[in-house]
């Protein structure tokens, strides 16, 4: 691509050419991935494939990586060496301001949430419109502002609070709702449901799962929760041992031999997540008969 | 080139129907959106038949359309009738931000907000003088539970790691006094009398007023802002909860530190700026610099350099206790440590100069002039 030609492409993505829903079917694509810090090497040759429509959880023990690869996918960690492709551009070797026509297509929701401390909830779901699209009118964007935050479950006055008022659910749900201002095709969830009670967890994964159809997002989640991943993911990827080391619906990694992944999914936890889920799934059943 | 959505109007048998086309997308919907606000003709369809893709934004834009004006959605695909579906059950009709005044009748109650602060202020910071002297009481009597690894190192951070920007301070000052004090002497033919003007300038007053400027603005901003952000991610309370008191741990430490380093930093920075005054006597004046130090002492009254002793700890205290008093004060958010570090260092030199006046009408009293 000649000089003149880069520089225009840069131009359009500031502007906010409308950008084409992907339709190929990896929106993620990760090949060879190694991070280090110092000698510590975190991944190292780690491939890994989000299809599109999917909701993928991510789990692994602490320390894995887990946060690093979605660092490095949403190009805040340069990797020491691989591509990471998102919407089929390589992140890795994105000029800064060309990963802009990447950005406006993704959400990420931060563990704490990471809002703004300075602005309400409402404000903060506004950031990335104005950033994004500068010729939105105030009033629609109050108004996109107010709806992002009832779907996402928070009460309506919510809106006008500043984030240091908020419980850390009532964050989880507000920084979701800023991730999803964009109306992302792709979601980032690092650990969404740690920290909630087990009712706001569910709650949370049910609207996960109900945007993610409605909306058709991808979503990379990555979690501890074993009831969010029996109750929304679709497929489970596993980090250990710097890679990872499988992926599959979760029924497919009870297969696995893996002495991490028996036990991960084999444990008292698992074991009592799989009941709930199992209840879960009859109780619908007789639900539907009765209906 | 971006596509808008756009949108025509098509009547038949009475009936208006609004038809929208293009991408209903929070990307492209940045024209259609006023346009539908301002539409006030009578309609009663809305046809979104060719209106995809659709996002939410898109969704809440023809519900809000459809509700105002009483029109039917037609041709709606079965996404977006979920997705018009969606926002609708999350229309609401709160405030985005908190009221943030600004009218004229305001100021009076901001000046008066602003009074009634200040004397909250100068209560809570009298309050935590005697919180210090209490916890430094606490610490007389149990000796053992004082840190020493922390003020070893907050000695450090305030005194040693200082030295060379106070030194290269104070040698800039000395030789601006000796320069420009020789040029006006010379009128008088006194230029010897540079040795008087920089030794005692320098010992009694400069060299520990600049040095506790650059101390407010090294080591108090310092501690206001990590105090600030310790309170901001709860590891004040941690502290607290754990039995280990803030106070001894993190403040006294603090303020011992900068009243043990003032004096000798001040006085490290008079020497230098004597030494700079020197330089200058030898290049301009010809005054041979080992000369010059020697004169120092003989015309230098020795309770010039008490002055600044005194005056050095005081100091010392007063911008240790702005930086640590502003830290502690710090909630909220982010924002706030930046305000209550400025507000540290701007009291911490507004403070100290005050005093500065007091000491030098007080000293020239009592006859040390």
């Amino acid at each position: 691509m000649s000089e003149r030609d880069n520089h225009s492409d840069v131009e359009d993505a500031a502007y906010g050419d409308a950008p084409e829903q992907f339709a190929g079917e990896y929106p993620i694509r990760i090949r060879g991935l190694t991070n280090a810090f110092g000698d510590f090497k975190v991944h190292e040759d780690l491939d890994l494939d989000v299809k599109r429509g999917e909701i993928l959880g991510v789990v692994g023990g602490s320390g894995t990586g887990k946060s690093v690869l979605m660092r490095s996918i949403i190009g805040l960690q340069i990797p020491r060496e691989g591509s990471i492709e998102v919407f089929g551009r390589n992140i890795t070797e994105a000029e800064p301001d060309e990963e802009i026509g990447v950005r406006n297509r993704w959400g990420v929701l931060f563990q704490g949430g990471a809002l703004f401390s300075t602005l309400s909830v409402g404000e903060n779901v506004q950031v990335p419109l104005k950033q994004f699209y500068p010729e939105l009118d105030q009033e629609l964007l109050d108004e996109i502002a107010r709806y992002k935050v009832v779907l996402t479950g928070l009460p309506e006055q919510a809106a006008s609070k500043f984030p240091s008022e908020l419980s850390g659910g009532m964050k989880k749900r507000a920084g979701l709702a800023r991730a999803l201002a964009l109306d992302p095709e792709l979601l980032f969830l690092d650990e969404p449901t740690a920290g909630l009670d087990p009712i706001g967890g569910a709650k949370f994964d049910e609207l996960t799962r109900e945007l993610t159809d409605t909306l058709g997002l991808t979503v990379f989640l990555i979690t501890h929760d074993l009831d969010t991943l029996y109750a929304i993911c679709d497929r489970v990827a596993v980090l250990a041992d710097k890679k990872v080391i499988a992926v599959g619906t979760i029924p497919e990694l009870l297969e696995n031999e893996h002495p991490w992944i028996q036990e991960y999914f084999n444990g008292p936890r698992a074991r009592a997540a799989t009941a709930t889920h199992e209840r879960g799934k009859a109780l619908d059943k007789q639900g539907s008969e009765k209906a | 080139m971006r596509e808008w959505a756009q949108y025509s109007v098509e009547e038949a048998g009475g009936r208006a129907t609004v038809i929208v086309t293009g991408p209903l997308l929070v990307s492209s919907i940045g024209k259609l959106d006023p346009e539908l606000r301002d539409y006030n003709e009578s309609v009663q369809a809305i046809d979104i038949t060719d209106a995809h893709p659709i996002d939410t934004v898109g969704a809440w834009i023809i519900h809000r359309f459809a509700e105002r004006t009483g029109a039917d959605i037609i041709g709606a695909s079965e996404q977006a009738e979920a997705l018009i579906d969606a926002v609708e059950g999350a229309s609401s009709d709160a405030e985005i931000a908190p009221p943030r005044p600004h009218s004229i009748g305001d100021i009076s109650e901001n000046v008066g907000i602003k009074v009634i602060d200040f004397f909250g202020g100068v209560k809570s910071a009298i309050g935590f003088l005697g919180a210090v002297l209490m916890g430094a009481g606490g610490l007389i009597l149990h000796p053992r539970r004082f840190r020493m690894k922390a003020l070893v190192r907050q000695m450090e951070l305030v005194g040693v790691s200082s030295l060379p920007i106070i030194g290269l301070m104070s040698f800039l000052i000395g030789i601006v006094i000796a320069q420009q004090g020789a040029v006006q002497l010379q009128q008088f033919g006194a230029e010897t009398l540079t040795v008087n003007l920089v030794g005692r300038i320098t010992l009694r007053e400069l060299g520990v007023l600049m040095t506790a400027i650059m101390v407010a603005g090294r080591s108090g901003s310092a501690f206001a802002a990590q105090l600030g952000t310790m309170k901001l991610t709860e590891e004040i309370d941690a502290m607290r909860t754990i039995g280990v008191s803030p106070m001894e741990a993190l403040i006294i430490p603090r303020i011992l530190a900068s009243v043990l380093m003032m004096p000798l930093l001040g006085f490290y920075a008079s020497v230098v700026a004597i030494i700079g005054g020197a330089v200058i006597g030898e290049v301009m004046l010809g005054i041979p610099f080992w000369t010059f130090l020697a004169r120092v002492q003989e015309v230098v009254p020795i309770y010039d350099f008490w002055v600044g002793m005194v005056k050095a700890p005081m100091f010392g205290l007063i911008i240790a206790m702005a930086g640590c008093y502003q830290g502690m004060q710090v909630k909220g958010n982010a924002e706030e440590v930046g305000l209550r570090t400025t507000a540290a260092v701007v009291q911490a030199i507004f403070m100290v100069i005050v005093l500065d006046a007091f000491f030098a009408v007080f000293f020239t009293e009592i006859g040390w002039a």
